[in-house]
C-alpha cells in the first residue's frame, strides 16, 4: 500500500499509542489528580490545626459554604470585578487600538510603552499602586490632592473595589489593545477607502466597518480575559487583603483565606469546587455570546 | 589531569560538608530576630559542627509556612519561631519536641514565670522564649508637657481619649493616637481584644456562646472606631505593628498603645527620631485592669519532623541564653537586648540604666494573667487571643468586619451582628455549640 486513506493518516496506530502513553499519562496525572484530590477533600472535615476532628462529613462543607453570606458576597464581588474590568479594558483597548493603528511619528516606541503595564508582575503592580500612588500619606494622588488644596482620599479604604478594578484594568488594557490591534491590521485598507468614497464619516467607518470586522477578535479578548480575571488574586492579596470588611473578598481570595488563614482544607476544597462550577457557567455564557458574534460577523 | 584535581577537590569539599550539620531556622523579620541572624557567626564559631540556614519572613507569611509545614509533617525546618498561641496547642497535638535535658547553666528558673507558663502545656515546656512582651502606652513627653498634661503610671481610657483629642494636630504632622487597624488575629484583633477586655467584654461566655453583640463590645468598638477615625492617621486599616512603629519613630503620633518590644527601638537614637522624647506608661484601663495588657512571647521550638534535634536544641539554648543577651548588650547596646524573658536581664544594672522602660515592661508582663483575661469568667486561656485552634479563623474574620466598620462600610451594630453570626457559624461547625 503506497497511498493510505486520508483519514487513517491521523488515527493512532497501536504502536504510536504506546509511544504517546507516557505523555498522556503525565498529562492526566498533572491536571486531574489535583482536581480529584480537591473533590475528595471537599467531602472531609479537615482542619490542619485540629487533627482530632477529621473524617468524612458528606455534604457538610458544601452546606456550610452555601449557607454562608460571606460566600455569596464573594461570588458577587467576583462577578462585579470580572464584569467591570472586562467592560473597561475592552472599551479602552478598542479606543487605544484605533489610535495606535494610525500612523504617527514615534509609533513603535509609543506602542512599546503602552504595552508595558502588562509585563509588570501583579504583586509588584499592586504594591506600586498601594504605596506609591494611592497611599493617603506618601502617595502621588495624595500629593496632587494636597497641591490642589483638597483632602487626600484613602483610596483602598473608601473605594476598595473601584481601586482594585482600576489596578487590574491598568494591567489588562494593554492585553486587550494588543489583540485588537492585531485584528485591525488584518482589515483591508481598500474597504475603508471604498467607504470613504461612499461618503462615510469617521464614526460610520468605526461603527459599520471596524467594529463588525473586530467581532471575532473581541470575542477572543472577552473569553481569554474572563478566564484570567476569574482567578485574580495577587492584587487583592497585596493591597486590600479582601477588605475592608468584605468589600474585595472574591472567590479565589475566600478560598485562600479558608485554606491558609483558617487551615480549613475541607471547606476550602468545597469552595474550589464551586469556583470550578462558576467558571463553567460563565464559560457557557461567554461561548454562547461568541457563537452568536461569529455568526453576526459573517453576515 | 586538571579534571582529576577538580574531582578530588570536589570530593574533599563534599566530605567536609558531610561532617557539618546544617539546620534551617524559620523566623520573623522583627528587629530582634534580624540581630539574632547577624550574630549567628558567633554561634557557628563556638559550634563548628553546625551551620545555620535562615528563612526570614513577615509574620503572616511565616505563620502560614510554619503551620502548613508542621501540620503536614513536611519537615522543612529544624527550628520554628512560634508564639504563646501555638506552643500549647501544638504541644498538645504532639507536634513539638519537649524541652528537656537543658544544661544546668541555662538556668530555667531564671525564665520569667508567666512567659514559661504560656509556652507550656500541662506542665511540659515546648518552646524557649526568645523575647517576651506585654503591651503598653508610649507617649511624647514634649507634646504632653507643652499642653501641661501629666501621665500617671496607670492611666484610664477616659484620660487617654481626652489626650488624643487635645493633641490631635494633623496640619502640624502629629496625630492624636496611633492604633492598629490592619485586619488579622495577630494584628488589629490583638489590640482590640485587650480594649474589649478592659471594658469588661469577653469573646465567649462559659458555654462558648459568642458575646460580640454585648454592650461591652459595642462600647469598646465604638470607642475604638471614634478614636482611629477622628484622631488617628489616615489609612488606619492598613496599619499594623510595623507601620505604627514607623509612624511613632518618625514623630507622627502623640500616643501609641502596642507591644512593649517596641520600646528598645523607640528609645534607640539610631532607629528613632524621638528617642529622647518618649514616655512610657501602662496600657490604659477602663472597667477592669484584667486583660488590659496582653502577654506574648516569640519563642523557638523544634518540630517532631526535624531530623537534627540535637543541633537544633544547641542553637535555641544559645539564642535564648543569658550569654546571648549579654552578647547583644555588648555588641548592639544594652537598650537592644531581647526583653521580657529573664529575671537576670532586669536585675542587670547596665540594662536598667540603658532601658528606662524596663520597670513598666516587667510589671506589665508579671501582671498579665491569661487565665483571667476580663471581669467575668471565660472558658478559654489567653488575653489577646482565645487558646483554641479555631481562633485564627475567628480572629481574622472579626478583624475584617471591624476594619469594615472603621472604613465606614457598615454601621457599628450591623458590623458586630455580622461578626457574631460568622463566629457562631465557625463554633457550631467546630462542635463547641450544639
Amino acid at each position: 500500500m503506497t497511498h493510505s486513506p486520508p483519514l487513517r493518516r491521523y488515527s493512532l496506530r497501536p504502536n504510536t499509542f504506546w509511544l504517546l502513553a507516557p505523555a498522556i499519562l503525565l498529562l492526566v496525572v498533572w491536571t486531574q489528580i489535583p482536581f480529584v484530590l480537591t473533590i475528595y477533600h471537599s467531602f472531609r472535615r479537615f482542619n490542619l490545626l485540629n487533627p482530632e476532628r477529621q473524617g468524612f462529613v458528606g455534604l457538610e462543607n458544601f452546606h456550610s459554604q452555601l449557607t454562608d453570606p460571606i460566600f455569596w458576597t464573594a461570588v458577587q464581588n467576583t462577578l462585579v470585578l470580572v464584569g467591570s474590568v472586562l467592560a473597561i479594558t475592552v472599551l479602552l483597548g478598542l479606543v487605544l487600538a484605533v489610535l495606535f493603528y494610525q500612523d504617527f511619528p514615534g509609533r513603535a516606541l509609543a506602542r512599546t510603552l503602552v504595552i508595558s503595564p502588562f509585563f509588570v508582575m501583579p504583586v509588584v503592580s499592586a504594591l506600586i499602586w498601594k504605596n506609591m500612588l494611592m497611599h493617603p500619606v506618601y502617595g502621588l494622588f495624595a500629593w496632587i490632592a494636597q497641591r490642589l488644596g483638597q483632602e487626600p482620599i484613602d483610596w483602598l479604604a473608601t473605594y476598595p473595589m473601584q481601586s482594585i478594578v482600576l489596578m487590574v484594568s491598568w494591567q489588562w488594557t494593554p492585553f486587550a489593545m494588543l489583540l485588537i490591534l492585531t485584528g485591525l491590521q488584518s482589515l483591508s485598507k481598500e474597504q475603508l477607502e471604498a467607504a470613504k468614497i461612499d461618503g462615510a464619516n469617521a464614526w460610520q467607518e468605526f461603527r459599520y466597518i471596524i467594529v463588525p470586522h473586530l467581532a471575532q477578535t473581541l470575542s477572543v479578548v472577552v473569553m481569554l480575559e474572563t478566564i484570567f480575571l476569574l482567578t485574580i488574586f495577587a492584587e487583592i492579596y497585596a493591597s486590600t487583603s479582601g477588605g475592608p470588611g468584605l468589600a474585595t473578598t472574591t472567590l479565589p481570595y475566600l478560598i485562600y483565606l479558608k485554606a491558609f488563614g483558617e487551615y480549613r482544607i475541607g471547606v476550602a476544597a468545597a469552595g474550589a469546587v464551586f469556583a470550578v462550577i462558576l467558571a463553567n457557567i460563565v464559560a457557557i455564557f461567554v461561548l454562547r455570546m461568541i457563537g452568536r458574534n461569529l455568526q453576526g460577523g459573517r453576515t | 589531569m586538571r579534571l582529576w584535581k577538580f574531582l578530588a577537590l570536589a570530593l574533599g569539599l563534599g566530605s567536609l560538608a558531610l561532617a557539618q550539620t546544617t539546620i534551617t531556622i524559620a523566623t520573623v523579620n522583627n528587629p530582634d530576630m534580624i540581630t539574632m541572624q547577624k550574630l549567628t557567626p558567633e554561634f557557628e564559631k563556638a559550634n563548628p559542627g553546625i551551620k545555620v540556614n535562615w528563612v526570614v519572613l513577615p509574620e503572616n507569611e511565616l505563620r502560614q509556612k510554619v503551620t502548613t509545614d508542621i501540620a503536614t509533617n513536611a519537615g522543612s525546618y529544624d527550628v520554628l519561631t512560634i508564639g504563646t498561641y501555638e506552643a500549647p496547642i501544638w504541644g498538645k497535638n504532639g507536634w513539638l519536641v519537649e524541652m528537656t535535658g537543658l544544661p544546668a547553666s541555662y538556668d530555667l528558673e531564671d525564665i520569667i514565670k508567666p512567659v514559661r507558663a504560656g509556652l507550656s502545656y500541662q506542665g511540659k515546656l515546648y518552646a524557649l522564649p526568645f523575647y517576651a512582651e506585654s503591651s503598653m502606652l508610649y507617649y511624647r513627653k514634649d507634646l504632653f508637657a507643652a499642653k501641661r498634661l501629666t501621665v500617671p503610671a496607670q492611666p484610664t481610657w477616659t484620660q487617654a481619649i481626652n489626650w488624643a483629642k487635645t493633641l490631635h494636630n494633623p496640619s502640624g504632622g502629629v496625630y492624636g493616637i496611633c492604633l492598629r487597624g490592619l485586619p488579622g488575629w495577630g494584628e488589629n484583633m490583638a489590640f482590640i481584644t485587650t480594649l474589649v477586655n478592659t471594658y469588661g467584654g469577653r469573646w465567649f461566655d462559659e458555654n462558648w456562646r459568642p458575646q460580640l453583640t454585648s454592650p461591652e463590645w459595642k462600647q469598646a468598638i465604638g470607642q475604638y472606631v471614634e478614636l482611629v477615625t477622628k484622631y488617628g492617621p489616615p489609612g488606619v486599616t492598613g496599619n499594623g505593628f510595623t507601620e505604627n512603629l514607623t509612624l511613632m519613630s518618625e514623630g507622627k503620633c502623640a500616643m501609641w498603645i502596642d507591644a512593649t518590644v517596641a520600646a528598645g527601638y523607640l528609645a534607640n537614637p539610631k532607629t528613632s527620631k524621638v528617642a529622647d522624647k518618649i514616655g512610657f506608661a501602662k496600657a490604659p484601663v477602663a472597667t477592669t485592669p484584667n486583660g488590659s495588657h496582653w502577654l506574648w512571647s516569640w519563642a523557638l521550638a523544634i518540630p517532631k519532623s526535624s531530623k537534627k534535634v540535637e543541633a537544633a536544641k544547641t542553637f535555641i539554648t544559645w539564642a535564648t541564653s543569658k550569654e546571648y543577651i549579654a552578647l547583644v548588650g555588648r555588641t548592639q547596646g544594652w537598650v537592644s537586648a531581647p526583653p521580657g524573658t529573664r529575671y537576670s536581664t532586669y536585675n542587670n544594672p547596665e540594662y536598667q540604666k540603658a532601658a528606662p522602660f524596663a520597670k513598666v515592661v516587667l510589671d506589665s508582663i508579671n501582671t498579665a494573667d491569661p487565665t483571667r483575661p476580663t471581669l467575668k469568667p471565660v472558658p478559654y486561656t489567653g488575653i489577646q487571643f482565645v487558646g483554641i485552634p479555631e481562633f485564627q479563623a475567628i480572629g481574622t474574620q472579626v478583624g475584617q468586619f471591624i476594619a469594615g466598620i472603621v472604613a465606614g462600610r457598615t454601621s457599628l451594630d450591623a458590623g458586630l451582628a455580622q461578626a457574631q453570626a460568622a463566629v457562631e457559624k465557625i463554633m457550631k461547625e467546630a462542635g463547641y455549640l450544639k
